[in-house]
């Protein structure tokens, strides 16, 4: 195995390109490292993206964030302008495994790994992210809900690799929240996880996205749900328009961890909480 | 290349050594820097069993590959005794009886360093999260808890 650790994400796509064997990136690696001692995944070349300088850095300000791809979960927690923007986003990164593997995981590894249950996919599409990829000869920015098209399986070419993430302008009285069911409180995978963006007016809800987790083959944009807040305060029509949208958007697997019926109940009930939190870090009261 | 020449800082000491490049920091610290304070429990990051500080950060030495670590500074629970004293943590652990077998302790015991370092104040409830990726299946957390929290009153004096 190779081991490379190019200083420019130029470098790192032709690295990648060129390869013609298994050809891995490597970030914070609590996928990655999991994979190659399981024997799922035995690389030819690893490419560590954390000697770029663009994917170690934040910039968050009125006018959008950019979050590096090789940006630990760790260094999203203590970024203040970040976490006062897009709460949603950061809470959503940090309930990723432990304090020891927030000080290595990424975001875009969290993207790439492509699980249906990845915590902060809803929250960045839920938030409009776009991903900066980069290739070999071109560059290309894709909303973050195209990226994963089925578990462990992602739209990325051969030889792309995501530079960044981008949040977009941050409008007055905007909120965002995160929420996932799990049966313990840390340590543990979604069962079912909704994320909620919203901008207000005047006290009602003027544009809204909202996102399901774990209850598809990827991480579903519900556009009713959406359309089922737009307008309202809040109020319990809203809300209950708002949970049956969203139990009518779950195509969830029936495991050890829930059955379709209990993962298409709590989406509903996850999505009306989450809803919550973000109208009122919108400074909506309900 | 197959093989990496890796230069490190462990614990202060300026370190080298060559290694795969597909070999974990945990297997290189044990088993060519001779740390075997690092121990392995699952491997995968789940069990904080070789936790350490990697550039001040908290993370598992099982999933990072030592050919990463060229130019940063690690620190391992050998690194916690001062002058050939024990950090109060580890006073604390033992004069508590926060162990039984003891394999899961140094992992509990950096992990824990860590927490006080950025909050000499916890609460229970920070000190359960905080330690939320170590697992001990003999203690039950509660000494480990109660260790911590009486190590975090002596080092605020």
């Amino acid at each position: 195995m190779r081991y490379e650790a190019p200083t420019t994400t130029k470098q790192a796509a032709t690295l990648l390109a060129q390869e013609p064997g298994v050809a891995c990136i490597l970030a914070g690696g609590t996928d990655l490292l999991v994979k190659m001692k399981m024997d799922m995944i035995e690389p030819d070349l690893v490419v560590d993206i954390k000697r770029i300088p663009a994917m170690q850095a934040i910039t968050a300000s009125a006018a959008g964030a950019k979050i590096g791809a090789a940006v630990a979960g760790a260094a999203l927690g203590k970024h203040k302008a970040l976490i006062k923007s897009w709460p949603g986003v950061v809470e959503a990164a940090n309930l990723i495994g432990s304090d020891q593997v927030q000080g290595r995981c990424t975001m875009v590894g969290n993207l790439c790994n492509a699980s249906p249950a990845a915590d902060s996919v809803p929250a960045m599409i839920a938030a409009g992210a776009k991903a900066i990829i980069v290739g070999k000869d071109k560059r290309r920015t894709v909303a973050v809900e195209k990226i994963v098209t089925g578990p462990g399986q992602t739209s990325l070419a051969k030889g792309e690799v995501i530079e960044a993430i981008t949040l977009p302008k941050r409008p007055p009285k905007s909120g965002d929240a995160y929420l996932r069911f799990t049966p313990r409180t840390e340590m543990d995978i979604a069962v079912v996880s909704a994320g909620v963006n919203l901008t207000l007016e005047r006290g009602v809800i003027k544009t809204a996205r909202v996102v399901l987790g774990a209850v598809a083959p990827t991480a579903v944009l519900v556009p009713a749900a959406a359309k089922a807040i737009i307008g309202s305060k809040l109020d319990e029509t809203a809300l209950e328009k708002l949970a049956a949208a969203c139990a009518a958007a779950c195509n969830p697997i029936d495991d050890k961890r829930g059955t379709i019926e209990y993962r298409t109940k709590v989406a509903g009930v996850l999505a009306v909480r989450t809803a919550k939190i973000a109208f009122q870090r919108a400074g909506g009261s309900l | 290349m197959t093989a990496t020449l890796v230069s490190t800082t462990v614990n202060g000491d300026a370190v080298q050594f060559a290694c795969p490049n597909d070999e974990t920091l945990l297997d290189s610290l044990r088993d060519r820097v001779g740390l075997t304070g690092v121990k392995e429990g699952c491997g995968t990051g789940d069990c904080g069993a070789c936790s350490i500080t990697l550039d001040g950060q908290l993370v598992c030495s099982c999933l990072v590959l030592s050919a990463e670590v060229s130019g940063r500074e690690i620190t391992t629970v050998e690194g916690m005794v001062e002058g050939g004293q024990l950090h109060p943590l580890q006073q604390h652990f033992i004069d508590g009886a926060a162990l039984q077998c003891g394999i899961c302790t140094p992992g509990f015991l950096v992990a824990a360093k860590a927490l006080l370092d950025r909050n000499p104040d916890p609460s229970e409830e920070q000190i359960r999260y905080a330690l939320a990726g170590n697992l001990c299946r003999c203690t039950g957390y509660d000494k480990i808890v109660r260790a911590v929290q009486s190590a975090a009153v002596e080092m605020r004096k």
